[in-house]
């Protein structure tokens, strides 16, 4: 039996907080037959993402409290599904690991949440959308506090599926316009395909585990060694050996989920559409929590890739892969949120090369700096776009700076940040991940993956200054009137920024290397790493720390040039881009048109789909055989027997129908005394 | 004297038929519920016959139960008839056959 945790009450209340704000607004709505009043709204919706927070607050009290290693709170609400041997309670398990992401979900939800109050109410559509905003925005934090506070695999599914949900419900939020319905279904049912994984990932660990099939996560790391040694026959076209590791298979089934949630090659597409959505929700679901759901996962299975080395590698390889692709396709983007998007694809691909080289608290270090930085960039983007009335074509910006001091110096902090540039969040969560990969020698190809991140964290940086110099340097090129009306948004929306600012620019100092910390004079200088220590399996790094420094100040070295390049082409010589674009000609139109990876999968799989679905799957199979042979073919048998045959047997004669009833009640008698 | 049960379910048999055959035969309405009323209290004599030998109230029970749904059948019965006649001037079954393809 697995030793069980600190037995607590206080776990459920985290997600059921918003539960029940969600609640209020979805049943008071129905109940009301009108929007209740913006202030109550904001009363209960905020209300509820700040009491989550407090109530997490006191769950890490609690948990800190614990003496010894086990420490872990457990909530055990009630069973399920009980069913045989495997049963799945409704339970909660709060360990660092958990502690971290909940602190990350409640603290930057409630900010989003204060900052969505500003940014909606600026919206006057007038459709209710108000109360159905914040009421979607908290069963989105129910979801996902379920994901990341479930003991085991079927309440994280939920929490999965819950957060797909309401991704797919602020995606299409203005479903009146038929292009963001579409993109919110593209984001569901790419997400889908990744569910597909995780769902196989979960059948094939119960089916292996037999006796001790279990979904709660204590107790498959106890169980796991029984399956270490299982190897299974694959289909031949798969790459390596005929027998694979089993555990090889479920880490690579669990990955596609990651993939599909995380948005990583292939199923990295509906992450760019869903900016369809308003800029909060991209902030908080398409930028810190929700997409780093994937990442959440794999450490929270780090005892299963731990014995995976081959997904640990296909993990890696994917995340350096997809990381270097998407930053190409951030480089000529135009749409501000576009940017930002490609960068957030890029960035989760850094935490998978960090996960998959066996750094997970690497990995977990730069979700909470990513979602610092980035749902920073993405609140100033949004104040952007508001004040320049809903425009988010950096085109036609320019020169803001002069009109948003405020915006332009908080998203400067955030471009530091993700640039890489100490001491801003993300040099030291970046250098982390690289210096995981340049000493992750169990990977094949770390070095090239260590290089690809180099590279990387250049067009960052490149891209990164690109979009804050085309929208806050040089000429404004919007037009007259809307320069007219260019203004700070209310403080609403300001404040929760500047609150990131401060995140982003010193949250890194929450994992300071104990190299640096050295030179302070700090003992144990590395919180995160301590806090997660007993957690997460640690990597041995064995480079000495010249090389350690080395390879901080390379990264700081690339930054700086993909800075330089980027000042060069776009405040000080601006003609060069144009000159820069004629001269690649079809590779730039590669690039821009996204390498074309959405016509492709539209031509490959989309189209045939929805042929197959229209001409085949609806015309034949439903409306010929179901409805038209099952449904209507035996209802039309039953009028044809009626209408010819049966319908002789009413006569209308009384004295008929009481003969009928003789000779039939005669045929029984007969036939129970035979 | 002792009455056999052979002749009570006689007796029952006789009555149910001559019942049956009104039934089946005649065309006036109220004759018709008379037959049925007979072929009722054909079936009630039987019952009070089997429960007499076999020494059990059941029968008697059965009894009672088919007096009130005879009492029932009638009332509605009349109703109809009497409703009939008012709309048709008539209480020959064959009258009414309304109710065909």
């Amino acid at each position: 039996m697995v030793e069980a945790g600190t037995s607590t009450d206080l776990l459920r209340w985290i997600p059921a907080l918003p539960l029940l704000g969600a609640a209020v607004h979805g049943v008071g709505r129905g109940l009301m037959r009108r929007e209740m009043s913006r202030g109550l709204v904001i009363a209960i919706s905020c209300g509820a993402s700040i009491a989550a927070f407090v109530v997490t607050c006191m769950a890490v009290a609690q948990m800190q409290g614990i003496a010894g290693e086990n420490r872990v709170l457990i909530d055990q609400v009630f069973t399920w599904i009980g069913s045989g041997r495997v049963s799945a309670e409704m339970g909660f398990a709060f360990d660092p690991l958990t502690a971290v992401m909940c602190m990350i979900v409640t603290g930057v939800g409630s900010l989003i949440h204060i900052y969505s109050i500003g940014y909606m109410d600026d919206d006057h559509r007038d459709d209710g959308g108000f109360q159905r905003f914040f009421a979607y925005l908290n069963l989105f934090l129910c979801a996902m506090l379920l994901l990341v506070l479930g003991d085991n695999l079927l309440v994280m599914f939920l929490g999965w599926e819950g957060v797909g949900l309401c991704s797919y419900l602020l995606i299409g939020f203005w479903y009146g316009d038929r292009w963001n319905a579409y993109c919110g279904m593209k984001a569901f049912v790419v997400n889908r395909i990744g569910d597909f994984g995780f769902l196989l990932g979960i059948f094939l660990l119960l089916w292996s585990l037999g006796d001790a099939a279990t979904l709660n996560f204590a107790e498959l790391k106890a169980a796991l060694p029984r399956i270490v040694d299982t190897t299974v026959a694959v289909p031949g076209w798969l790459p390596g050996p005929e027998q694979w590791r089993l555990t090889t298979l479920i880490g690579l089934c669990f990955f596609l989920g990651a993939c599909g949630k995380s948005a990583q090659i292939p199923l990295y597409t509906w992450l760019p559409d869903a900016m369809a959505g308003p800029t909060p929700v991209s902030a908080l679901i398409h930028a810190a929590t929700m997409v780093t759901a994937g990442v959440y996962m794999v450490c929270r299975m780090s005892f299963l890739y731990e014995v995976a080395p081959g997904a640990s590698a296909t993990i890696a390889w994917t995340g350096a892969i997809t990381c270097l692709f998407a930053a190409t396709m951030a480089i000529p983007q135009t749409d501000i949120k576009k940017v930002l998007a490609y960068s957030t694809v890029s960035q989760l691909g850094y935490m998978f090369m960090a996960a998959g080289c066996g750094a997970y608290t690497a990995a977990i270090f730069h979700v909470g700096t990513h979602a610092f930085f980035k749902a920073l960039l993405f609140l100033s983007a949004g104040a952007v776009i508001m004040a320049m009335h809903h425009e988010q074509n950096t085109d036609k910006m320019g020169g803001l700076r002069k009109w948003l001091p405020v915006t332009s110096k908080v998203f400067l902090v955030g471009v530091l940040a993700i640039s890489g540039f100490p001491p801003f969040s993300g040099f030291f969560s970046k250098d982390e991940i690289l210096l995981s990969a340049y000493s992750a020698h169990q990977v094949p190809g770390h070095f090239w993956i260590w290089l690809i991140g180099l590279f990387t964290a250049g067009l960052t940086a490149f891209y990164m200054w690109r979009l804050h110099f085309r929208t806050f340097y040089g000429e404004c090129r919007a037009d007259h009137h809307t320069q007219e009306h260019l203004a700070e948004p209310s403080w609403l929306v300001r404040a929760p920024l500047v609150a990131l600012a401060i995140l982003a620019a010193f949250g890194g100092f929450l994992g300071f290397p104990q190299i640096y910390g050295d030179w302070f004079g700090i003992p144990d200088s590395n919180f995160l790493a301590n806090f997660l220590h007993g957690v997460l399996p640690h990597p041995t790094h064995e480079v000495d720390h010249a090389t350690e420094l080395l390879l901080g100040v390379t990264a700081i070295g690339v930054a700086t040039l993909g800075t330089l390049a980027a000042a060069l082409l776009y405040v000080w010589s601006p003609g060069i881009p144009a000159r820069v674009r004629a001269a690649l000609g079809p590779i730039y139109r590669l690039v821009e048109n996204k390498y074309y990876v959405d016509e492709i999968y539209d031509a490959l799989i989309v189209r045939p789909l929805v042929v197959v679905s229209d001409k085949f799957l609806f015309r034949v199979i439903d409306a010929g055989i179901i409805d038209g042979i099952g449904a209507n073919g035996s209802a039309r048998a039953v009028r044809g027997l009626a209408a010819h045959v049966l319908k002789y047997g009413q006569s209308g004669l009384t004295q008929g129908y009481l003969i009928t009833m003789v000779i039939g009640t005669i045929a029984i008698i007969v036939w129970m005394l035979r | 004297m002792e009455i056999p049960l052979e002749h009570v379910v006689g007796l029952s048999a006789l009555l149910f038929a001559i019942g049956l055959v009104g039934a089946l035969t005649r065309r006036n309405l109220i004759v018709i519920l008379m037959s049925i009323e007979l072929m009722l209290n054909a079936s009630n004599l039987a019952f009070v016959g089997f429960a007499r030998a076999w020494n059990s109230v059941d029968g008697h029970i059965f009894v009672l139960m088919v007096i009130v749904v005879a009492a029932a059948e009638v009332a509605v019965g009349l109703g109809i008839v009497i409703s009939l006649f008012r709309n048709r001037e008539s209480v020959n079954v064959e009258d009414v056959s309304l109710l065909r393809w």
